[in-house]
């Protein structure tokens, strides 16, 4: 007895072995070093645009069109124009889709249908953004005869609905039954409640998926390739080519004149403050609680 | 018949039991609520619409290359928009390489991120560490391409490849003349685009772990990385595998950044120093110069391959995920 005493508290008091010790020493070192090595690009892209971006944006650059290659000056307005044009027209078809499918799964989805519509919206939300360029492209421009910012907007819509339908739906959850409850009891109707009721509850929350879907589909490149095409000049046709902020990035960052480098970098420097500003929008909103007083 | 007749069509739905539906049903508005719920289940049924209307466009715009080359089209590396000669083994191959170069870099940091971040750093360094990992997800493909041909491949061309055909040439992954401009900058992009995926998942299913597993693993006397390792990886690892396996569903899709450092060159070159093409960068590319129904219906048949890969991949990892985090409370990604 006294033996298996003493070896429990040999055991007790047996110090972590140096091999232990330095292993987890290594372990936190490594997951720390792999933090900076994350923040590293980081900081390096925006450093690199703010560095290179900030000398490049002027008056000028703000106002005027693209000028001829080997004219120094000239802007990117029209594809700021058009950017925020063809954003404009897929937020008009995007939007109350998205968020009439987040509803529907919401308030009307706890079956079958919505089951598989639930599904549906997180498979066509991991389709790359190439396809849904190939088929904006079937359905809008082989239609049209052209390439046109119609088709560009939607493109970007098809990549709005599933993320807008997906948190509306989270966020509707989130209001309470007895809410909903209240309404009908002084003789609300369903479609009343639902609309001045539930979605303005969580009015916040459904702003915020449509702004992480709004930040989402403003830089995309891809899907605009062959349907919106790019336009050096200004246009505010529906059906006709229209420059995008990210294409004439990547037109001009893949040319071989320096003046059109600066430009590139000056104009991806004011893209990503326009999607930090929105993805930090959403941070304060929902910082602040994604409910209107039904905390 | 006589008895008690309803004043008005209002009536009391007696639902004690069933929490989902309300107490009371309005009864006033029939018409407008079943317009209402036709209206949503409308919008509802546009995604089902959309994405059968994908498949749709994808199949029919393909069905001429399907045709003429069939299954051979896949594995032939010929791409002869003169002869209209088409196969896509060239592009299959960088986009698999690619991928798997951008999660063998990525897989450890992102995971080293989640570790740290969940179950390392201090309280308070928390919050802001996730939004400036979470930050690299929200800039745009085209920046991080714009950022990788002035920045990441004239370093790689002065430093990173010399170094690596120095030291790992005898491998015969790192030969010929740097050009930083290749397999090895599209993968290092990418690596550097998936990894807030792989993390913020990652931290997902740790955080799905019971924290109970890892008071019961510190109790027996393991160290913080043993307790890590043996309570919390060891348990999560479904659904880490799941979050690599999306970020390769997001590596396999990618266009602009690859686009624009991978070379498009369609060869098959062993050495990461050659450029390369993938299956979205010549869709990319080529596909608005498209001349020729044959060629064009050949890019389609990439974009088809290209979407079922990636549908497929994004379903296992969507279930990987589920079984680890279900039982726990939804979270909002916001």
């Amino acid at each position: 007895m006294p033996e298996t005493v003493t070896a429990t508290s040999d055991f007790a008091a047996t110090p972590i072995s140096l091999w232990r010790r330095g292993m987890n020493s290594l372990a936190t070192l490594a997951a720390g070093a792999a933090v900076v090595l994350v923040l590293l690009p980081l900081g390096a892209v925006f450093g690199y645009l703010i560095y290179k971006g900030i000398g490049s944006i002027n008056w000028a650059f703000l106002t005027q069109t693209p000028k001829p290659v080997g004219e120094a000056g000239g802007g990117m307005a029209n594809a700021i124009a058009g950017s925020a044009w063809i954003l404009l027209i897929a937020s008009s078809m995007g939007v109350p889709i998205g968020i009439g499918a987040g509803i529907y799964l919401a308030e009307y989805g706890r079956n079958r249908l919505g089951n598989i519509i639930r599904f549906t919206a997180d498979v066509l939300n991991g389709v790359p953004s190439i396809v849904v360029g190939i088929v904006a492209y079937a359905i809008v421009v082989l239609t049209q005869g052209h390439f046109s910012a119609l088709a560009g907007g939607v493109a970007l819509a098809i990549m709005m609905i599933p993320t807008i339908a997906r948190t509306t739906e989270e966020m509707l959850w989130l209001v309470p039954n007895t809410v909903r409850e209240a309404a009908y009891g002084l003789g609300v109707s369903r479609w009343r409640t639902t609309l001045s009721i539930t979605l303005r509850t969580a009015t916040s929350g459904v702003i915020t998926g449509v702004m992480l879907a709004f930040a989402r589909v403003a830089g995309e490149t891809a899907p605009l390739l062959f349907t919106a095409f790019g336009n050096q000049y200004w246009n505010w046709k529906m059906n006709q080519p229209t420059a995008a902020l990210s294409l004439q990035i990547f037109t001009y960052a893949i040319s071989p004149f320096d003046e059109w480098h600066r430009q590139a970098w000056a104009g991806a420097l004011i893209l990503i403050v326009l999607i930090v500003l929105a993805v930090s929008a959403v941070r304060i909103v929902a910082s602040h609680g994604m409910l209107k007083g039904a905390n | 018949m006589k008895g008690p007749q309803p004043v008005a069509k209002q009536e009391v739905v007696g639902s004690a039991g069933t929490q989902g539906e309300p107490l009371l049903k309005a009864g006033n508005s029939h018409i407008a609520d079943a317009i209402f719920h036709l209206a949503m289940l409308a919008c509802g049924l546009c995604v089902l619409a959309l994405v059968g209307l994908i498949i749709y466009e994808l199949m029919s715009g393909s069905r001429l290359s399907w045709h003429t080359f069939g299954m051979k089209f896949f594995f032939r590396s010929e791409w002869d928009p003169v002869n209209e000669q088409f196969g896509a083994l060239p592009f299959v191959y960088g986009t698999l390489v690619s991928s798997l170069l951008a999660l063998l870099i990525a897989v450890p940091l992102a995971v080293g991120v989640a570790v740290f971040i969940t179950e390392m750093c201090p309280r308070w360094l928390k919050g802001p560490l996730a939004f400036t990992t979470e930050l690299l997800a929200a800039i745009p493909s085209v920046i991080y391409g714009l950022w990788a041909i002035f920045v990441l491949v004239p370093l790689l061309r002065q430093y990173g490849e010399p170094f690596c055909a120095r030291y790992l040439g005898w491998t015969g992954m790192f030969e010929g003349p740097p050009y930083g401009i290749g397999m090895l900058a599209a993968g290092i992009i990418l690596a550097i685009m998936v990894v807030p995926i792989i993390s913020s998942i990652t931290r997902e299913v740790m955080t799905a772990v019971p924290q109970q597993q890892r008071e019961a693993v510190l109790a027996l006397g393991a160290t913080r990385w043993e307790m890590i390792r043996t309570g919390v990886l060891r348990n999560a690892r479904a659904g880490i595998l799941g979050g690599v396996i999306l970020g390769l569903g997001r590596a396999l899709g990618e266009t602009m950044a690859v686009t624009m450092v991978i070379g498009n060159r369609p060869e098959i070159a062993r050495s990461l120093f050659a450029p390369g093409y993938t299956m979205a960068s010549v869709i990319a590319n080529e596909f608005s110069e498209a001349t020729g129904d044959t060629y064009l219906s050949a890019l389609i048949e990439i974009g088809l391959a290209l979407f079922i890969v990636t549908i497929l991949v994004n379903i296992l990892a969507q279930f990987l995920v589920w079984t680890v985090t279900r039982g726990t409370p939804a979270r909002s990604h916001a």
